[in-house]
């Protein structure tokens, strides 16, 4: 257990290091009530770049998701996502056809701890993320209480492009925006891409297309 | 003055900081208990403006003097790390504002991670001659190859010129200033310090006197776009304190009265004309200060601080060592 906090203090202080990890709460105070933060993606950097950003006491009560296939696939990496980010398992392929892919998350959330998701499903590189995937208005429906906070992430795509493996070191930030929630009768589509519209937001000077 | 004479160079530099120290809490001080001083309302407001403005300088010139200090006792290896680690995080400001492409991953990591630690250790161990060359010569080749092998020609002239810039400004400008306290002049060994604090000194007075003159003349700036408030009659006056200063300040230095004025002139103004430099790249890349809050990097504007001495440390280093043939 001690060696895996000091991995993460270690990871923590790599990612300041290298990023700065600036953490910019600009529509709302880092607190400790119960949130889901959803961000754009752009590498296997952005996770550490959140948490690095958040205060230190939020950190052990802020859970990020990790692929069961891939992130298990090894004892380093089944270690790293547990023991140190204590991270939530979810099966990219189901294993029954009635299983709920989101059921993980639920448990989770039930549990009272907070939650990093990135919508997109996975990492983009345009730009402009993709569409969102569903998940994320599954789970404001069933926790109506739970805090969205819309995420940016700016810049981490020229620390570490894919492919490669050294980062190289250039200044980062978290944008943390306003909390949004689901309008009374608003349908699936409307809210996702409402919730897209806010994470674009937030980007630094704007969204220019 | 004979007792300054008396004390052997450990002890003269210890007295350096005790004076320096010394100097430091009495402005602090004097600042605070003026500070309390009664003040009508109607001037508060503008009173309070400049109090906090004074007072986030004086936190800086402590820090400065810290660091300083810092490096002294740690001797060259930790003099070497600590501006390492400036060189690395003004780098890192630097390339943030650039709009670099992928291709140029492996050329900025080579930069980052090969060629920046190479420089410091060159530094640390005395190598001069190696030390002036390794950017200029060989660090000039490798990053572009490094960057050509990714097979990316767009804007290709324009991506590597940037990087070359920035390191050659964050890397090899600052990596001068531990070189001068590792600097050896005949019968002046282990007082490298002084010729640091030396150059320190003239250039913060020249900065200092600048600032003053362009507040108070008004006169009309040479280029308007790029700066504001640069005028030459502020640089003259900026480059004539720094001489003044570096005349009166020359028993601690291995130089006569009037070639320490002209060195301090020389760093000065170098010092200054890069400030400027650095205002024009600002300008294009379209902000106020490296570290600007609205700006994208939320940097904390160490760039801003220390570019002066990116610009005057390698010229005032190179011209010592050229006149005085010291270190060869």
């Amino acid at each position: 257990m001690v060696l895996a906090e000091i991995t993460g203090l270690f990871l923590s202080w790599l990612a300041r290091l290298i990023t700065g990890a600036q953490g910019h709460w600009k529509g709302c105070p880092p607190t400790s009530e119960q949130r889901i933060y959803f961000a754009n993606h752009q590498s296997h950097f952005d996770w550490v770049l959140i948490w690095a950003s958040l205060p230190g006491e939020l950190r052990a009560r802020t859970r990020p998701i990790a692929a069961r296939d891939y992130w298990t696939s090894s004892p380093l990496k089944t270690w790293l996502t547990s023991a140190v980010f204590n991270a939530v398992y979810v099966s990219r392929t189901r294993a029954t056809p009635d299983e709920d892919p989101l059921e993980p998350l639920v448990d989770t959330l039930q549990g009272g701890d907070s939650l990093v998701i990135f919508p997109e499903g996975t990492r983009s590189h345009k730009g402009a993320p993709q569409a969102f995937k569903a998940g994320l208005y599954h789970l404001s429906e069933q926790f109506p209480d739970v805090q969205l906070i819309p995420t940016w992430i700016d810049n981490v795509q020229r620390v570490m492009p894919k492919g490669e493996v050294v980062p190289v070191p250039i200044l980062c930030t978290v944008t943390f925006g306003a909390p949004i929630r689901i309008e009374p009768g608003e349908d699936k589509r409307a809210f996702l891409e409402r919730a897209r519209a806010a994470v674009m937001a937030l980007r630094p000077g704007g969204w220019k297309e | 003055m004979r007792w300054l004479k008396s004390l052997n160079s450990g002890e003269q530099v210890a007295f350096l900081f005790v004076v320096l120290f010394g100097a430091l809490l009495l402005v602090s001080i004097v600042s605070v208990l003026w500070s309390l001083r009664d003040r009508p309302d109607d001037e508060q407001e503008s009173w309070q403006a400049r109090w906090a403005r004074f007072r986030h300088e004086l936190n800086m010139v402590w820090v400065g003097a810290c660091l300083f200090w810092a490096a002294w006792v740690s001797g060259p290896v930790g003099a070497t790390l600590l501006f390492a680690v400036f060189s690395f995080l003004a780098f890192r400001e630097f390339i943030t504002l650039l709009h670099t492409r992928r291709a140029d991953h492996r050329g900025l990591i080579m930069a980052f991670f090969v060629i920046l630690p190479l420089q410091y250790v060159l530094v640390g161990t005395r190598h001069f001659d190696l030390f002036s060359v390794l950017i200029p010569v060989y660090g000039f080749l490798a990053i572009p190859v490094a960057s050509a092998l990714a097979d990316d020609p767009q804007r290709f002239l324009e991506r590597n010129s940037k990087i070359q810039w920035g390191i050659m400004v964050c890397v090899y400008g600052l990596s001068h200033a531990p070189a001068l306290l590792l600097l050896e002049f005949p019968k002046y060994e282990g007082r490298g310090a002084f010729l640091l604090f030396f150059l320190v000194a003239v250039v913060a007075c020249g900065q200092i006197a600048q600032a003053v003159a362009t507040s108070r003349f008004r006169a009309k700036p040479v280029a308007r776009r790029i700066s504001r408030s640069f005028t030459m009659k502020a640089w003259w006056i900026g480059a004539f304190a720094a001489a003044l200063a570096g005349a009166l300040l020359y028993w601690i230095t291995p130089f006569k009265a009037g070639q320490a004025a002209i060195a301090a002139f020389v760093a000065a103004g170098c010092g200054s004309f890069g400030v400027f430099v650095m205002q024009a790249l600002k300008r294009d890349a379209g902000i106020n200060a490296w570290g600007n809050r609205s700006a994208i990097t939320g940097a904390v504007g160490l760039l801003d601080r220390i570019a002066v001495m990116c610009f005057a440390a390698p010229v005032f280093f190179h011209s010592v060592r050229w006149y005085f043939r010291a270190g060869t």
